[in-house]
């Protein structure tokens, strides 16, 4: 028999060694030779926490006591890796992207980095935990106690104790050296593979020694298992289907499961050994352990505990080397299950409840001076020693025996109300915190309330509760709610939990709406094979490099954190250490803190720092709309500059008409003053001759004194004209309105025009019926525009035999048209020719230039237009009179 | 993924019809890779069915053995991880095509 006192120093030595083994690894790592740290076999061993002390003592027991109903804990699991593609790949991209350091932290990361879910989670998983973690350590206790029974003597609760406090140390030591942005522990993980790997050797050495040693071979085994009562396959069907989805939700979402899965987990290549080696694994701890059982009922007195067959079925046939191998299994098991599920409760607790707290308490002290590293990482020490406190609490008050052994699947149940809003969040957008907390409050509920609770017996819930239901409400009795009793109380709560969570996850998330920076991530986790930059969560601003900088030192750790800086300026083509504070920097700093203080908090230290300057989907509307006024704003400028150019255009053209006109004016200044010239030089010329004039005759002098005449008549028609034109272009001309026939006017006109038409012969083509229209107008007025325009044709004509068709056309308006048979209007000067003193040509002085002027005046006050006719066969001009008068004068 | 694949391919030449986007016809490479793929998804499946299988022999007039059952369970289980790691091997072996069509079938 193995003393207490050898069994103690094997205990320390082995501990010793798992030291040695963290340390080393520990070391390498640092030194950067960790390469075979993160081989894929490290992280499949790694993965074996899932099998506890519950699994190493507890699966014989339960196959002794249930039959093969321990098998679904490992095939769930089992079945989860080998569909490695549907979930657990892009679990494990999430965790590496966003930096996840825990459960709590992705859940909490996912629904816009919300405190409360993460709150939420994290005491979930406390009170799922703690009595798995008692359970732990009734096993070690009880394990010792077998050897302790041989020698005699009463240590079960200091070995308890004991035990805690060595696994506190250890994980203090190994689990809280380094707050990198990793958060991974090569130390501990390697421990845990070697632990998984004396585990699996001890539990197959004691299976092959009972399969060969005891049974004498494989078909001897099989018949003697048929023999048992075990002998006949008996499963009940609902908790064979039930268990197995019940521990593969609990693979995928207890801590400790989480945290050597996900959050250690450095590359695809790891979980690709993972999916094949892993259920293969599982596969070869359960192999033996109906054998065992089998035995163990068949050799051992009626009422040994079951759950220590492991161990005293090799006492029982005195292998002692065998059982001491075995006892370090079940050692194994317990230690590497506490270590890894106290890192992963304290980074949470850490994370999600005393961080936020100090920041709280603390404020604005994270850009001060000071470590806030002492502080994380004093609060993860704290952590873990309060969780195994509780584990050692929870054991002592327990008091042991089998009520723990049930605790394991109760707790199970409590963690796998994550389910829904894990899976939900990583493959919905539509997910959204509103929902994840109606999830998990009404799951939680539903677990404490049926499952919990009753798990304590009359201690907690009056025993009323189980009689009638609460209050005599039978419909809410704990185990059988809504009055359907007869289920499984485990699959009760199951499927009621379970269905209530998810139903509860889905409504809430149909009718809420997500914060800005939810679907953000959102979109991040459910599109994370996309490899996506990451969400723009940070606005540049007040923000300083020197200040992110002193936070950043006082979480990463001053080297790191240069590091980092000195990277990042450099990336963005920066002389100096500090890089500046983009959106872009913002968001890697803020994902590297996270992975030391979790999503939450870091996303509130940056906050600090920023000013809470996180961009909104609003900011992002705003700038949307911003830009939208501006590109507006840009295409009225547009508009506006193209109206400028037409404007431009305009005035160019107006301002070559002015050269033109002034030209003009320039010529007929010089024109006119010649014309005045020349009847003034002759009428001074023959006056003069006429005053000294001696012997003049009558004849002469009757006509020089009618040639001055003429000439002052001359004078007189052309400043009447001036006269003529300033008035009407001044508005002060009062019409005489009258009616009259258009016939009559033409008539009048061509009459006036052609009376000293000597040479010419201007003929004259015009078509009579039309003309006869009656006209409400100034005759006067009327005639003299036509005159104008006949004696024009008359005057500058130049066809060989000139000829003048007058058309009148009755639309909506009247038109007259005058065309002649001449050459026309040069293009040129077709635009001028109704300016004053404008004239075709100076060779043709024939008149001052003011006929076309007066006739436009006269016909814009008589309510019509005259315009210059192109694409005639010579000059034509259109007058248009207005009908309304015209026809009321019929 | 099956949700995450769809928004993937990221030309969002909108309008056009899904086939534009996704290759009708694929290299042969491309194409044995995502057969592969859909074996990888579906052996959780078939893994499943078989394991979900002892439920039927719970009937209490005709019991079965438990050896035979054992032995069922057990070489699916040591036959389901064998299929997974020689998929897995084989994934390796070829070249990794386009990274955005990895999770697309």
């Amino acid at each position: 028999m193995t003393t207490l006192n050898a069994l103690a120093a094997i205990s320390i030595l082995y501990v010793l060694f798992l030291f040695a083994v963290a340390f080393f690894a520990e070391r390498a790592s640092r030194r950067g030779r960790a390469n075979w740290l993160r081989a894929p076999i490290v992280y499949t061993l790694s993965l074996s926490i899932y099998c506890t002390a519950w699994t190493f003592y507890g699966a014989v027991g339960s196959a002794a006591r249930n039959g093969f109903e321990y098998l679904t804990i490992y095939l769930g699991p089992s079945l989860v890796l080998i569909g490695w593609w549907w979930v657990l790949r892009k679990l494990v991209r999430i965790g590496r992207v966003q930096r996840i350091t825990s459960i709590a932290d992705l859940i909490s990361s996912r629904y816009g980095k919300s405190n409360l879910l993460g709150v939420g989670v994290t005491l979930l998983a406390v009170i799922g935990t703690t009595p798995y973690i008692a359970l732990q350590l009734q096993s070690v206790t009880l394990s010792v106690e077998v050897f302790s029974q041989a020698s005699g003597g009463e240590q079960e609760q200091t070995t308890a104790f004991w035990v805690a406090v060595g696994l506190a140390v250890f994980t203090v030591i190994f689990g809280t050296r380094n707050l990198d942005a990793n958060e991974r522990h090569h130390g501990v993980v390697m421990a845990i593979a070697v632990e998984a790997i004396v585990k699996l050797a001890a539990l197959m050495a004691v299976g092959i020694f009972v399969v060969w040693g005891i049974s004498g071979g494989v078909s001897e085994t099989l018949e003697r298992i048929d023999a048992s009562s075990l002998g006949h396959w008996e499963v009940n069907g609902g908790r064979w289907a039930g268990l197995m989805f019940l521990s593969a939700a609990a693979f995928l979402c207890l801590p400790r499961m989480f945290q050597v899965m996900v959050v250690e987990n450095d590359n695809d290549q790891q979980l690709r050994m993972a999916a094949w080696a892993f259920p293969l694994y599982l596969m070869l701890m359960s192999l033996f352990i109906v054998p065992i059982a089998v035995v163990g009922l068949d050799v051992l007195p009626a009422g040994s505990n079951p759950d220590l067959f492991v161990l005293t079925v090799p006492l029982e046939y005195g292998q002692n080397a065998l059982a001491l191998l075995s006892f370090l299994g079940g050692f194994s098991s317990a230690t590497s299950m506490v270590i890894v599920a106290a890192i992963a409760l304290s980074t949470m607790v850490s994370n999600h409840i005393v961080m936020p707290i100090w920041l709280r308490v603390n404020e604005n002290v994270v850009s001060v001076s000071g470590d806030v590293r002492n502080v994380v990482l004093l609060s993860r020490r704290l952590s873990i020693g309060g969780v195994l406190a509780l584990g050692y609490l929870y054991y002592a008050q327990s008091g042991g025996g089998a009520a723990l052994s049930e605790i394991g699947l109760v707790a199970f149940m409590g963690i796998a109300q994550v389910l829904p809003a894990m899976l939900g969040g990583i493959f919905w957008r539509g997910a959204t915190r509103f929902g994840a907390l109606a999830g998990l409050t009404v799951g939680f509920s539903i677990w404490v309330y049926t499952l919990y609770l009753p798990s304590f017996g009359a201690a907690i819930l009056p025993e009323s509760f189980f009689d009638g239901g609460p209050f005599g409400l039978i419909w809410l009795h704990p185990q059988a709610l809504f009055g359907i009793s007869g289920i499984d109380p485990l699959l009760h709560t199951m499927i009621w939990s379970l269905t209530f969570n998810a139903v509860a996850f889905f409504v809430a998330s149909l009718s809420s709406f997500p914060s800005p920076l939810e679907r953000l991530q959102g979109a991040q986790f459910v599109n994370i094979q996309q490899g996506t930059g990451g969400a723009r969560s940070w606005s540049q601003g007040s923000a300083e490099a020197e200040d992110l900088m002193v936070m950043a030192q006082r979480i990463l750790g001053s080297a790191d954190a240069q590091r980092l800086f000195l990277r990042e300026a450099r990336r963005q083509g920066s002389d100096t250490h500090l890089p500046a504070p983009t959106a872009e920097f913002l968001q890697i700093l803020e994902r590297e803190l996270s992975g030391s203080v979790g999503a939450a908090t870091a996303h509130a230290m940056v906050g600090q720092i920023v000013g809470g300057m996180s961009i909104s989907v609003e900011d992002l509307m705003a700038v949307a709309d911003e830009t939208a006024q501006m590109m507006e704003y840009s295409a009225t400028l547009e508009a506006q500059s193209q109206e400028l150019s037409r404007t431009a255009a305009q005035l160019r053209a107006a301002n070559d008409k002015l050269t033109r006109l002034s030209v003009q004016k320039d010529a007929f200044l010089s024109q006119i003053s010649h014309e005045l010239r020349t009847p003034m030089t002759s009428i001074r010329a023959f006056s003069e001759i006429l005053r000294d004039g001696d012997g003049i005759t009558a004849e002469e002098q009757s006509k020089y004194a009618s040639i001055i005449h003429d000439e002052a008549i001359r004078l007189t028609r052309l400043l009447d004209d001036l006269l003529d034109l300033s008035v009407l272009e001044n508005g002060q001309v009062s019409l005489n309105l009258g009616e009259g026939m258009l016939s009559d006017v033409l008539d009048r006109a061509e009459a006036a025009a052609l009376a000293h038409d000597d040479k010419r012969g201007l003929q004259i083509k015009r078509d009579r019926e039309s003309e006869q229209v009656w006209l409400n107008t100034d005759t006067e007025r009327l005639s003299q525009v036509f005159i104008n325009l006949i004696s024009n044709a008359r005057k500058y004509c130049d066809a060989e035999s000139p000829a003048l068709a007058i058309v009148v056309t009755k639309g909506e308006a009247l038109t007259v048209d005058f065309i002649d048979n001449g050459s026309g209007v040069a293009p040129e000067a077709q635009d001028v020719i109704f300016e004053k003193f404008a004239r075709v040509s100076d060779q043709k002085a024939g008149g001052a230039g003011l006929g076309l002027a007066i006739s436009r005046q006269i016909v814009t006050r008589l309510g019509g237009e005259i315009s210059y006719l192109s694409g005639q066969s010579g000059a034509a001009f259109r007058v248009i009179l207005p009908l309304e008068k015209a026809l009321a004068a019929q | 993924m099956s949700g995450a694949g769809k928004s993937q391919n990221q030309p969002a030449a909108a309008p056009t019809p899904k086939s534009d986007k996704i290759p009708l016809f694929v290299e042969r490479q491309t194409y044995r890779r995502r057969r592969l793929v859909d074996g990888a998804r579906a052996l959780p499946v078939l893994g499943l069915v078989l394991w979900l299988v002892p439920l039927l022999w719970a009937v209490p007039e005709s019991k079965t053995h438990a050896s035979s059952g054992l032995i069922y369970i057990f070489v699916v289980w040591i036959g389901l991880p064998l299929v997974a790691g020689i998929l897995i091997q084989i994934m390796k072996i070829r070249p990794r095509v386009p990274r955005n069509d990895e999770g697309e079938t």
